[in-house]
């Protein structure tokens, strides 16, 4: 494929941006999509006197990054939706008009996303002028679930308060005898004001906040973040330390997949392999506080740079991958478990596609998705390899996790051997002309692509992030997967998927 | 008439049951590598739960109140009656194979019935997936009884036990083998333990027997919780009595009781043990594969009944 040039003014590493009337963003949109390009990031921006609408579309080999920026009236702002065009653009245009104001015209769904159901009606918590929360009540009118109707179907609450320790959620299951039907997950029960607490901050101030969005994605959120900043400051990064990023990014891999194989073990009863997976990851969190001096890996990444106290051992590490090995091991070759994870909850790959899925639930589904591809921040060695599996059932998921940890170890041990691996990017340049500067930060975290995107005023103090986890995109496909599937499956499926709430819900 | 041998049974198996659950979730722990809280550790849960206040959801009736009750009694009267220590007992007369399991049944047909009386999903859905396992293990339930009764020609659990003490050797015949092996799969079933059910789940939508008792609190969940470990005991009580009577006093002598007693726990313990450890390398099978084991431990008890009449 020779690519054509992308549209647009050149505004960052291998990014160019366009500025259009709102008419024109259908137009402009399909034609990117048509060229391989995804919804990547739909952000709200309130530039005083008037509102913005920014759509970051990506693609890779070669990374491109395309933005459309369109400029809104503040006082009716309209967009075309595109929601007909991508399914993952119709969640952001939702979200958007939650947080803005700013209204998706057409849209299919134009129901509440992220405000949840009681938060005041009018009010647009993320514009400048949106002050203090007001007091709950102002009801925003009946927010039915869609009941489904039949003889013997009945319907099952779960949540938003769980038996376990699990984050907020209600999920309404309509069943007949125990076959699900229709699966509604309603989420956003703790929206945080995430992005509205980094605005002002000033970026170094920021990474901890980063850090803390979803807490098992440490080093995923800060490592997105930090090259937003550096794209938007144009901050050089010594090779050697965008390649120590690469290893921490691995470590926090290893350390959840290891996790989700014991848990996924545990939802079926076989309760030993999980307490062999936990020690598992007690060793990788040792190893974890050895380097970075804390067990989640924090405080490693800052914009322009990292600095870890040791490098891992790479012997001890091969060690860790073959003890987690075996116990991938013992649990396919039990039968039983073999039987409850083949099969079930199945995502297909088109309906993975058409979702926008990312990470390894769209790898078990058959799509090699993957950033560290796409959008490299540090030049890709042979070990790294995407593996893929077809059948999009629960053992795809539990595969893909489990042959993602020795490909994490070798390349560990490839970044901290070749000097030859260095950073793609674009290195120290003058920071951009005009009011603002932006950066966009793209990084394979352990649950898929995480995508940052950062304007940084004249003081040096933040404008607008805009945080898109993994989680974001994926939840929709859960639903989708569990048509058919029994209820008593439900929790080995959603481990599966193993889905932020925190990230979501920003 | 001699009442010191039910007082006796109900005593050891009221006392001992929690700490049989407490072996068993100790050896579990071992084996998977975790210290463990100790054996003592579900009576000392029952010691908090009953000094909490009761609390019962609003809308529930008479129902779910007396449930918790009705499952220790019938457990209780189970354990009264069946020949766990002698077998001359003054309830040896009710001490029928049928009568036993249909006390047993109710107790879980009226945890049931408070799972429904609830109004809540999670207790329907408890209700439901018991009550299909239930109708699944009554009929094993049956059969095994048939297999063992046919040879000494009658039902009552005193007469079976005898005529296997008076005679061991049958103990390894092919029919009670098969209905050993039939029994022990519905007493799994029944109890709520792995494959069938995970005991230590906290995922309410896999649950079935802690579906039920999801709105349990306080001293009505320390009954539940109780009677469930007793049932446990009783459970596995029968089967160890059924077939390996050995130790079970013929007369009623204290001495004799009291040997019988430590031969009973030692019998239970090591059921319970095995049970625990199997229970380690077993993963818990989906929802719907359940009919096909428990349709496997009918045909085996089936086979039992036909051995009993051809190998006779």
């Amino acid at each position: 494929m020779t690519p054509t040039p992308p549209p647009g003014e050149p505004a960052g590493h291998r990014r160019t941006a366009l500025t259009i009337a709102p008419a024109d963003l259908p137009m402009h949109a399909e034609a990117l999509l048509e060229k391989g390009y995804r919804v990547a990031l739909v952000s709200g921006h309130d530039d005083g006197d008037r509102l913005r609408a920014v759509y970051l579309f990506t693609a890779g080999y070669p990374d491109r990054r395309v933005e459309l920026h369109v400029p809104l009236d503040r006082a009716d702002p309209r967009v075309p939706s595109l929601a007909a065009l991508s399914f993952p653009s119709g969640r952001f245009e939702r979200e958007m008009r939650d947080l803005y104001g700013i209204v998706p015209e057409d849209h299919p769904l134009p129901r509440r996303l992220v405000r949840h159901f009681h938060w005041p009606q009018g009010w647009y918590p993320m514009l400048d002028d949106a002050g203090e929360p007001p007091a709950f009540g102002d009801v925003d009118g009946p927010y039915p679930f869609r009941t489904v109707e039949g003889p013997g179907v009945y319907e099952i609450p779960v949540g938003p308060v769980h038996a376990g320790m699990i984050g907020p959620g209600h999920f309404r299951f309509s069943v007949v005898g125990e076959t699900i039907l229709n699966l509604k997950a309603r989420l956003w029960f703790v929206h945080r004001g995430v992005e509205k607490l980094f605005q002002g901050r000033r970026p170094h101030e920021a990474v901890e906040l980063a850090e803390r969005i979803s807490g098992d994605t440490s080093v995923g959120h800060a490592l997105a973040f930090c090259l937003a900043v550096e794209d938007a400051l144009g901050l050089p990064v010594p090779p050697a330390e965008q390649r120590i990023r690469a290893v921490l990014l691995e470590l926090e891999r290893l350390y959840n997949h290891i996790t989700d194989i014991g848990a996924l073990c545990n939802d079926v009863g076989y309760g030993i392999l999980n307490t062999q997976a936990q020690r598992v990851r007690e060793r990788l969190l040792r190893l974890n506080a050895t380097v970075t001096g804390h067990r989640l890996l924090r405080g490693a990444i800052r914009p322009g740079g990292t600095r870890v106290r040791t490098r891992p051992e790479v012997a001890e590490l091969t060690a860790i991958a073959m003890d987690a090995d075996e116990i991938v091991g013992l649990a396919l070759d039990n039968g039983v478990v073999r039987d409850r994870f083949a099969g079930t909850a199945v995502l297909t790959a088109r309906q993975a596609e058409d979702l926008g899925a990312l990470g390894y639930v769209a790898r078990a589904s058959g799509l090699a998705v993957d950033a560290r591809w796409t959008h490299p921040f540090v030049d890709r060695g042979p070990q790294l390899t995407v593996h893929t599996h077809e059948t999009g059932d629960v053992l795809a998921r539990f595969l893909v996790r489990a042959q993602e940890i020795p490909t994490a170890v070798a390349v560990i041990a490839e970044l901290l051997d070749n000097e030859d691996l260095t950073s793609p990017f674009d290195g120290a340049r003058p920071a951009e002309a005009g009011e603002v500067a932006s950066g966009v930060g793209i990084a394979e975290a352990w649950r898929g692509t995480i995508v940052h995107r950062v304007e940084i005023g004249r003081d040096g103090t933040l404008r607008r992030v805009k945080v898109v986890d993994p989680s974001f995109v994926n939840w929709p496909a859960l639903p989708v997967a569990l048509a058919d599937t029994i209820v008593p499956d439900f929790p080995l499926t959603n481990k599966s998927f193993n889905l932020s709430y925190a990230g979501n819900d920003l | 008439m001699n009442v010191v041998t039910p007082v006796a049974q109900v005593l050891v198996v009221a006392g001992g049951s929690p700490l049989l659950v407490g072996v068993m979730r100790q050896v579990r722990a071992r084996l998977e590598g975790r210290a463990g809280p100790g054996v003592g550790q579900p009576w000392r849960d029952l010691r908090k739960l009953l000094r909490k206040e009761p609390i019962t959801p609003r809308g529930t009736s008479e129902v779910f109140r007396l449930a918790p009750l009705v499952l220790a009694a019938t457990t209780l009267v189970a354990a009264a009656a069946s020949p766990f220590l002698a077998t001359t007992s003054a309830l040896d007369p009710i001490a029928d194979l049928f009568a036993v399991v249909a006390v047993l049944t109710l107790g879980a047909v009226v945890l049931a019935l408070a799972g429904l009386d609830t109004g809540t999903a999670f207790g329907g859905m408890g209700a439901s997936r018991e009550m299909t396992i239930t109708a699944l293990v009554e009929p094993t339930l049956l059969m095994a009884t048939f297999a063992l009764s046919v040879r000494v020609g009658s039902t009552n659990l005193g007469a079976i036990t005898t005529a296997t003490l008076h005679d061991p050797g049958r103990v390894l015949s092919p029919v009670s083998l098969l209905a050993v092996v039939a029994l022990a799969v519905a007493v799994i079933a029944e109890t709520g333990r792995l494959p069938v059910d995970n005991p230590s789940t906290h995922l309410e939508l896999t649950m079935v027997h802690e579906a039920m008792i999801l709105e349990y609190a306080g001293p009505d969940l320390a009954l539940v919780e109780w009677a469930s470990a007793m049932r446990l005991t009783v459970f596995l009580g029968l089967l160890a009595t059924l077939f390996a009577p050995f130790g079970i006093a013929v007369t009623a002598s204290p001495s004799a009781l009291a040997l019988a007693a430590a031969a009973f726990a030692l019998k239970v313990t090591v059921l319970g043990v095995a049970l625990a450890v199997a229970e380690v390398f077993l993963a818990k099978l989906r929802l719907f594969r359940v009919p096909e084991l428990l349709a496997g431990s009918f045909l085996l008890g089936l086979l039992a009944v036909a051995a009993s009449f051809f190998l006779a």
